[in-house]
């Protein structure tokens, strides 16, 4: 099983990395967008967030004026340590609790916690004559920091999905896949070999496009680059197996694409690519988490951003796991050789 | 002699059409069995069926008297009648490929070496020739030392040099021992190459035995050729069996001698006149009525 298993692979490694202007896009796409979004957003953003301690996900403006103040963005959050270490990195502005006993927090090395800071304490200088005041210290995470993770974790969702969505596709309208069915291979081991060959080669891009952007752009990396090599190659299994699904019967290009984008934008708006979705609903956040990215992206960014160990992301490369389990079990077992 | 292969009652039906309808034979060891028939006639579907690679509504397929499975995929050896092969990969690479996925392996000097493929081995697939290409989706089938050898209309599409190549190929895997199953629409490949045929129309087989028997049983004698335009009157009074194709009288007989005697009043021309063995084109256009090609 293994030697097929490895004949497919090869001859898969082969024809991709032979194929130059496909393999230059995928290592280029990724670098481009870094590169471009990190010079043309890595300035100070002008919304400011201001993070809301609460038991409730709803903010009630009632409870303090402040809350009513135009131009900032409320986010209610149940997790203190979690809204802490975002305001120590500039990624929340201001935490503030009302309450019996009303506090904020802000970092002092951040410009705009300093003006979030000056609107709370004039929203209501009567109610904010009591409010207890702590700092949080810490150096702010620029957005080539937040978004690099996003920006490998899209290059790789594409390469693993169009990748092989399109080329098992391609195999079936060309018969090639007609030619294996008449061997002793079999569908588990056709999918595997299609599983190892993209994991390999995507990781591999990513690998070095991460080292290289890294070194040029001086990226924040707070834990173990084993850690954070193991999440991309179980996210790469996971998002080549949901290529397969989609690709498992269908028989033409067009539908294929069609079907790759219904997963793809939907993955990509939701997972937090470009921007982290705090403050988005609860429904939308439970949504999220049915798609392989989101646990990749939470992984690397909480590897590379907040210092996670192993055991930390361990939740998420299980679930990963589990859905790459689910995807290649359904994809063998619907997997069509032929065109009819 | 022992039976290799076995198709029983075979039948493959898709919405509105029946492809293929009671469909059997079987081919003894050493034999080419030759599959003929026209474009449409069912011949791809019957042997994709038992090739595995779709199912038949109903029917069986035995390989060695045992049900078609583990065995048959492992010591069969399949060209079909279109293969992409993966782009990028060299003659070398791909023959290596296919190999590693069986468990027998035919020696690859060997399988080179046959297929004339020597001079092409780190030549990228999507550079090769259509005969350049077929030797090499041959070779493909053989890189499991095949008992059994499935030839799927092998010849389409390449020049009359290419075909003939491809024929002294096809012999030498028979002299090694192999079965072979020919699908074919040239009747001249058949008679050249099979043992046995069986001739396929509208989804049916309609005529099997050696191509020798079948002709001898349809045809006593030979056919004389002339063209209409030389007549001139009709051959009403003529005693023998009389075809008219493209413009073409077909005399069938058995004393050319008495034939030609009787033609002779008739025809402005006797230099036009040829004479010649009938062949499978004629005992399938005797059966069928349509042209081969059709």
């Amino acid at each position: 099983m293994f030697r097929r298993i490895y004949a497919i692979f090869q001859g898969r490694n082969r024809e991709f990395l032979r194929d130059k202007a496909s393999f230059a896009w995928n290592m280029l796409l990724p670098v481009v967008l870094i590169f471009g979004l990190s010079f043309a957003l890595g300035g100070d953003r002008n919304a400011y967030t201001v993070g809301v301690l609460q038991d409730s996900d709803v903010i009630v403006t009632e409870q303090h004026p402040f809350l009513d103040t135009r131009y900032m963005r409320f986010v209610p959050t149940r997790d203190k340590d979690d809204a802490l270490r975002k305001v120590s990195r500039h990624q929340l502005d201001l935490l503030v609790e009302f309450g019996d006993a009303p506090r904020y927090w802000v970092n002092p090395d951040s410009s705009k916690g300093y003006f979030a800071e000056l609107a709370l304490l004039q929203s209501d200088a009567l109610a904010t004559a009591t409010i207890e005041k702590e700092q949080i210290t810490g150096a702010a995470i620029r957005y080539a920091d937040w978004v690099l993770p996003g920006i490998l974790g899209m290059n790789m969702m594409f390469s693993c999905m169009f990748g092989v969505g399109y080329v098992v596709v391609r195999y079936r309208k060309n018969g090639f896949l007609k030619r294996l069915r008449a061997t002793p291979l079999t569908s588990f081991e056709f999918i595997s070999a299609q599983v190892a060959s993209r994991m390999v080669l995507i990781t591999c891009i990513t690998v070095i496009v991460f080292t290289a952007t890294h070194m040029i752009l001086d990226t924040r990396m707070e834990g173990s680059y084993f850690t954070l090599f193991l999440v991309a190659i179980v996210g790469a299994i996971s998002m080549v197996s949901l290529g397969l699904i989609i690709s498992a019967r269908v028989t033409s290009e067009e539908l294929a694409g069609g079907l790759l984008n219904m997963v793809n934008w939907p993955m990509m708006l939701l997972s937090g690519v470009w921007f982290s979705l705090e403050g988005a609903g609860s429904f939308v956040q439970n949504l999220a988490r049915i798609f392989p990215l989101t646990h990749v992206l939470d992984a690397a960014r909480s590897v590379m951003l907040d210092g996670a160990t192993l055991g930390d992301v361990a939740p998420s490369l299980l679930a990963l796991t589990a859905l790459s389990a689910v995807f290649i079990g359904i994809g063998a077992r619907v997997f069509r050789w032929g065109q009819y | 002699m022992t039976t290799v292969l076995e198709a029983r009652d075979l039948v493959k039906e898709y919405p509105g059409v029946i492809a293929v309808n009671g469909v059997s034979f079987s081919v003894a060891e050493g034999v080419c069995f030759g599959l003929l028939g026209p474009n449409g006639a069912g011949k791809t579907t019957t042997v994709e069926i038992i090739e595995g690679v779709i199912s038949a509504t109903s029917g069986a397929v035995c390989y060695y008297g045992e049900p078609a499975g583990t065995r048959f995929r492992q010591e069969a050896g399949i060209q079909f009648q279109n293969t992409a092969l993966q782009d990028f990969l060299t003659v070398r690479e791909t023959i290596q490929m296919f190999r590693a996925l069986y468990d027998r392996k035919a020696d690859l000097d060997h399988i080179i070496e046959q297929c004339s493929l020597g001079d092409l081995l780190d030549r990228d697939n999507r550079k090769l020739s259509g005969g350049q290409r077929q030797r090499l989706l041959l070779a493909v089938a053989l890189v499991n030392r095949p008992r059994l050898v499935f030839l799927d209309e092998p010849t389409t599409g390449l020049d009359p040099q290419a075909r003939r190549n491809f024929w002294d190929l096809v012999q030498s895997i028979r002299a090694e021992g192999a079965s072979i199953v020919l699908t074919t629409h040239y009747m001249d490949e058949a008679q050249v190459l099979c043992d046995d045929i069986a001739i396929m129309d509208a989804g049916e087989i309609i005529a099997q035995g050696s191509p020798n028997e079948l002709l001898r049983q349809r045809y006593q004698g030979l056919i004389i050729e002339l063209p209409i335009s030389d007549l001139t009157d009709d051959l009403g009074q003529i005693e023998h069996t009389v075809h008219e194709k493209l413009g073409i009288v077909e005399v069938v007989t058995s004393d050319v001698g008495s034939s030609l005697q009787q033609l002779s009043p008739h025809v402005t021309n006797l230099n036009h006149i040829k004479i010649r063995q009938p062949n499978l084109e004629d005992l399938f256009l005797d059966l069928t009525g349509h042209s081969l090609r059709a």
